[in-house]
């Protein structure tokens, strides 16, 4: 059984909800990464995103980008990300998924990509530059190596929702605001239409990205949804305190666990 | 071409699902226009009255006796309104913008002629217009900068990456993800997911189209080269595509080496890239061994980029048309060489496909012609060329 499907069942039936927790693979180094992992799980996150730093990242905001950039800078690679991720498999058995731009997948080479996957513990993928209709490139080998490739939808998304949410396994991802991911106050999205669709198709979990950067946003979220996804403002902390950025970290990944537990 | 939107693997629509929506209306009002008499109307006349088309097909002597091979033609895109093949897709996207009803217009830009020539169409049809150039080609091609701004655009200069090309159409998907509702992408080459490869390729067709039956007029037969520059590859995709199915006419591309492509300062895709899925298109890239996409480098701003359009992979891969590369010194030679024997400055692109064409006619015979496909005027170069040579001048 899937990680990921074993988290959400375990929270179900504690009544609680999903924290998603992203950081930058590689930003301030892959030890600090390892640590942060580590770190975010016993802060309270149930999921840990890592996201595979890219040359191009077009569906990040500025926060995400920079920090793709310094990951790049510090000269990280995905094989060396994999090496890490062997490593953590030691320590927690905490859902690991990748959040990666396509050809970092087709580039690196398909087969040899999922192998990988399967050999250190990575338990899905979310490919935000492939489509549901594109998903044939990576699905019949993620299959092969039960390897989740997790599905977007977002508010424009509208009557794709149902076909993309029939067929998406492990958590579906939706985006609530457009646009790429980042630091707003403000929901373009109309919450309650977008997601009454998506609760009318989806038989699986529904995790929100909203660019959340305080607790207050994560309860206002949670009614909406399965689980919440933190990503830029965990970023911001580890691009201000870099090596050292565990207990901020941890701090801020702990008042989101309180406020979806309240 | 089996399924829509691919020449052979390539193309695809690989795009957030963000922007899926607007990419299939995009596609299914482009299908319509694309049938509709009104449409193509509307268009043939803009090109007639606005663009100046017909372009011209000029028969160079000069140049053919100088190089003592194929009788040479250049096909005169650089006499079009704007200076360059851009205008020539850009009046049909805005067209289709405005029938889609959109009211603001982005677009990216390398050399600054599709961002001038989208600012030009943007003024013309009353829309809102910005434009995403790389701060590199904002610094060396500032002429063009002060032109859209003239225009009435909003030009962003990008900081990002190589701060180049690439990274202007990174920003302008981004732009585009985020007001995609009111919001038409006109993408500058054949380029992108589908339909952008396609429909560029439609509206830029015009050119070897026109090509075919001017030459039949002067000459009574088909060329038996016809040689044209490639970044995207949108001026080579239209002279390519009527005499594709023409075998007795060579497909002659002109990529960027810049330095030379055993360094690793060069656009030269074909000679050193390989498949991959970027910006939106699976295609041939230059990327390392992880997938990274390579920074790319020419002097020609509008070459500059790490890719090539699917449709060009595709008739690279079928062997149907043949890419060279070409350097920067092999360039700026081409560019003094036709200033001086034809009295035509070249665009720094298309003084590529002059330097090719004047390595390729030589061996051809006296009884065969070629025609380069010259996209652009290089009025917008000469400073730069200048500089390259060492020359001060003040702008």
């Amino acid at each position: 059984m899937n990680r990921m499907d074993q988290t959400f069942e375990a929270l179900h039936k504690q009544g609680k909800k999903a924290l998603i927790a992203f950081i930058t693979a590689g930003d301030a180094g892959l030890e600090t990464t390892e640590r942060l992992v580590l770190q975010m799980e016993q802060s309270g996150a149930d999921i840990i995103e890592l996201g595979i730093p890219f040359s191009d990242p077009i569906a990040e905001g500025p926060v995400i980008q920079k920090a793709s950039v310094r990951a790049l800078q510090n000269g990280v690679k995905l094989t060396d990300i994999f090496a890490m991720v062997k490593r953590l498999r030691q320590k927690t058995q905490v859902p690991l998924v990748m959040m990666m731009y396509l050809n970092s997948i087709f580039g690196f080479g398909t087969e040899k990509f999922f192998t990988l996957c399967a050999d250190t513990g990575i338990d899905g993928v979310i490919v935000p530059d492939m489509p549901y209709e594109e998903r044939d490139e990576i699905q019949e080998a993620a299959d092969r190596y039960g390897v989740y490739s997790i599905s977007l939808v977002a508010p424009t998304s509208r009557e794709r929702v149902a076909m993309i949410a029939k067929e998406s396994k492990g958590f579906l991802y939706c985006v609530s605001s457009t646009g790429e991911t980042g630091m707003t106050k403000e929901d373009t999205a109309n919450f309650d239409g977008f997601f009454g669709m998506i609760k009318q198709y989806a038989n699986i979990p529904c995790a929100v990205g909203v660019g959340i950067s305080e607790p207050e946003q994560v309860s206002m979220m949670k009614e909406y949804c399965d689980g919440v996804i933190a990503d830029s403002a965990i970023v911001e902390l580890v691009e201000q305190y870099g090596k050292d950025s565990s207990r901020a970290v941890g701090s801020f990944v702990a008042s989101l666990r309180q406020a979806l537990d309240e | 071409m089996g399924k829509i939107g691919r020449y052979g693997e390539f193309g695809g629509q690989y795009v957030p699902e963000t922007v899926m929506n607007a990419v299939h209306e995009l596609e299914a009002a482009y299908d319509r226009f694309r049938e509709d008499p009104e449409f193509q109307e509307e268009l043939l006349r803009y090109y007639q009255e606005y663009a100046g088309r017909p372009s011209m097909l000029y028969k160079a002597e000069k140049m053919s006796a100088d190089l003592g091979g194929a009788k040479i033609y250049i096909k005169r895109e650089d006499l079009n309104h704007t200076g360059s093949h851009k205008i020539n897709n850009v009046l049909g996207q805005i067209l289709l913008a405005k029938r889609m009803g959109k009211k603001r217009i982005i677009a990216e830009t390398g050399a600054g002629q599709h961002g001038v020539a989208t600012a030009t169409a943007a003024a013309l049809f009353g829309l809102q217009c910005e434009i995403y150039m790389g701060s590199e080609d904002v610094k060396r091609q500032s002429l063009n900068v002060y032109r859209m701004e003239l225009l009435g655009a909003k030009v962003h200069s990008v900081k990002n990456g190589t701060c180049t090309l690439k990274d202007a159409i990174n920003e302008a998907m981004r732009d585009w993800a985020a007001n995609v509702e009111n919001t038409f992408y006109l993408i500058g080459s054949v380029m992108g997911p589908h339909p952008y490869p396609r429909m560029v390729r439609d509206f830029q067709k015009i050119i070897g189209e026109e090509t075919k039956r001017q030459l039949r007029e002067k000459e009574g037969r088909l060329p038996d080269a016809v040689v044209a520059c490639v970044g995207g590859g949108s001026n080579a995709m239209g002279m390519f595509y009527d005499f594709i199915g023409d075998p007795s006419v060579r497909l002659l591309g002109a990529e960027a080496a810049g330095r030379g492509v055993d360094t690793d300062e060069t656009a030269a895709t074909v000679a050193k890239g390989r498949t991959g899925i970027f910006h939106g298109m699976k295609s041939i890239f230059l990327q390392d061994e992880e997938g990274q996409i390579a920074p790319v480098y020419s002097l020609s701003a509008g070459l500059d980029y790490p890719g090539i359009g699917p449709e060009h992979a595709q008739l690279h891969v079928s062997g149907r048309a043949e890419y060279y590369n070409i350097t920067d010194e092999e360039a700026v030679c081409a560019f003094e060489y036709l200033s001086r024997t034809e009295g035509i400055i070249p665009a720094i692109e298309s003084a590529h496909a002059v330097a090719l064409a004047c390595k390729i006619a030589p061996t051809m015979s006296a009884d065969q012609i070629m025609v380069i496909c010259l996209s652009g005027r290089g009025d917008k170069d000469v400073y730069q060329v200048a500089r390259y040579r060492g020359v001060q001048i003040s702008e």
